[in-house]
């Protein structure tokens, strides 16, 4: 059996999103994938992705019928694609409602976009159906925000990190490294908070940024994934194992490990399981 | 294959590990490149990119054919025709300029006759959209990314122009492409250092829509990681798995 490799940050569309082409991307990201190697998406969907309401403030109809088509995805294919449900904080019995009713039907994680900054107090009630499922948070991320930009209410690493030591029992994922703004910034932002870790995808393929995230974090607080640039991910992949920064275990934690440990086994089967990082008390 | 879109030299913004040619060389033997036009980072941002042509000549010279210079002229510059005549005699493909880091408008006259006389002397000109994500850049880097305007009115100069536009996504790709002439747009090639591949396939798209004549490989190293351009190529569609791109060998073939 060839190495399990879990794209711990993808996204699928659905025909509510307002492209024809959606099946079209759907099926490239299987596509590539299958010709990369991944043995689980752990996929979410914004709403509607800005057909309906704004990507990062879904309303309530739209996280809905874009978690439903999660659903559908991972009926149709199995384990190969795993779900985050995504809320939005501001509807907040509507977001407990959709985390139980997806994590019932087998979601692995919670997805939170930029509904509310991530220090916000509407956070909290989310955190603590992650800690009840024991599901991780995968957080969009600005790194370094200096303003605000439009249609988004940002967070940061620092942010992200006000939250974390809120919640110490939850695992939050820093959202693609590679996703733009200042990924040294997050690193020192988050470098002390052992209950977040982070996941390299993005667009961004700067030399230097996986050094200095394994010099940072360390390899058991990184996650393989891709976002929404499928090359970007395969040149990270290819980097870690050239650049010699990390031996071959350290890629196991990244590429798959790491993800089975935080998503849970359901994403990946854990035979040669390292001691858990200590960051969740 | 070679990769056109190489540099040397520290970036002003942030730290870049080993932006050095021994080390460019080691990259170019992991990726199965058999060379690499380089151009001098600092030099972008040099007022008289001079002195950095001539730390580029000297520094390359040890490993010329394989990394060929691709000096840096600035056409507001007094005496930068004799700056082509050096770059022709020392065995250089290309130029690059920098009109956004110079304050150079989109039509400037100067770009334009940067253009001709290196058209007439063989040498094609290397543009850069930009050197990093406009997300992350440092507050003192202002001048912007190089606009598609500008490529048009350098493409459209003479029928010598010979242009190599390097780190543009596919909007922009397809903005100049198809305001062109078909004459105008055998001018300009591009390379795909930041054109995305699967899900969105903009790669792919491009391939089918525009051809792979209009392609050249180019990394953005030492910015980019160098695995990128072949992982993008890697990830195309089954079809296009043959696909042909230009040899930047041959842009001024007939």
């Amino acid at each position: 059996m060839t190495e399990p490799l879990i794209d711990a940050h993808a996204h699928f569309l659905h025909e509510g999103c307002g492209r024809s082409d959606w099946s079209d991307v759907n099926a490239a990201r299987l596509r590539a994938g299958e010709r990369m190697g991944i043995t689980c998406h752990v996929a979410s969907i914004l709403g509607s992705f800005g057909f309906h309401s704004p990507t990062y403030f879904p309303s309530p109809d739209d996280v809905t019928a874009g978690n439903d088509a999660m659903l559908a995805l991972c009926r149709q294919h199995g384990s190969l694609v795993r779900m985050l449900v995504t809320v939005n904080p501001n509807h907040s019995t509507h977001a407990r409602g959709e985390i139980e009713r997806c994590v019932a039907k087998g979601a692995v994680g919670i997805k939170l976009a930029a509904s509310r900054r991530a220090d916000d107090p509407l956070v909290d009630p989310i955190c603590g159906l992650a800690v009840k499922h024991g599901l991780p948070i995968l957080h969009h991320i600005w790194q370094h925000r200096r303003r605000d930009w439009p249609n988004q209410e940002i967070s940061d690493g620092a942010d992200l990190a006000v939250l974390a030591r809120r919640h110490p029992n939850v695992t939050l994922i820093l959202a693609h490294i590679g996703g733009g703004g200042d990924y040294l910034h997050s690193f020192a932002a988050v470098r002390d908070v052992p209950n977040i870790v982070a996941d390299v995808s993005g667009s961004g393929v700067d030399r230097g940024m996986l050094d200095a995230a394994v010099v940072s974090l360390g390899s058991q607080r990184l996650l393989w994934g891709s976002d929404i640039t499928m090359e970007t991910g395969l040149a990270k992949l290819r980097a870690l194992e050239n650049t010699g920064l990390s031996t071959a275990d350290d890629i196991k934690d990244i590429r798959w490990r790491n993800a089975a440990r935080i998503f849970g086994e359901s994403v990946a089967p854990l035979p040669a399981r390292r001691p858990p990082h200590p960051g969740r008390k | 294959m070679i990769d056109v879109n190489t540099l040397i030299g520290p970036y002003p913004f942030r730290y870049i590990p080993h932006p050095d040619p021994d080390v460019l060389l080691r990259v170019l033997d992991r990726e199965e490149l058999s060379g690499a036009w380089v151009g001098h980072l600092p030099s972008a941002f040099y007022r008289d990119p001079s002195q950095g042509n001539a730390q580029l000549y000297s520094t390359l010279v040890s490993h010329a054919p394989r990394l060929r210079p691709v000096p840096t002229i600035r056409p507001d510059w007094p005496g930068w025709e004799g700056a082509v005549v050096a770059a022709r005699d020392a065995g250089a493909p290309a130029v690059r300029a920098y009109p956004p880091q110079w304050q150079l408008a989109p039509d400037d006259s100067r770009m334009r006759d940067l253009a001709l006389v290196c058209g007439d002397a063989g040498l094609a000109i290397l543009l850069t959209i930009r050197f990093e994500d406009v997300r992350q850049r440092h507050p003192l880097d202002v001048a912007g990314d190089l606009q598609a305007a500008a490529v048009r009115s350098l493409a459209r100069a003479g029928e010598r122009v010979r242009l190599i536009v390097t780190a543009a996504g596919r909007e922009f790709i397809e903005e100049v492409h198809w305001s062109l002439t078909p004459d105008e747009q055998k001018r300009v090639v591009w390379d795909f250092s930041w054109v995305w591949g699967p899900p969105e396939d903009h790669f792919a798209k491009l391939l089918r829509t525009i051809g792979g004549a209009r392609f050249v490989f180019g990394s953005h190293w030492p910015l980019r990681l160098s695995q990128n351009p072949r992982a993008n190529l890697e990830l195309l569609p089954k079809e296009m798995s043959e696909v042909r791109l230009a040899d930047p060998d041959r842009l001024f073939a007939r």
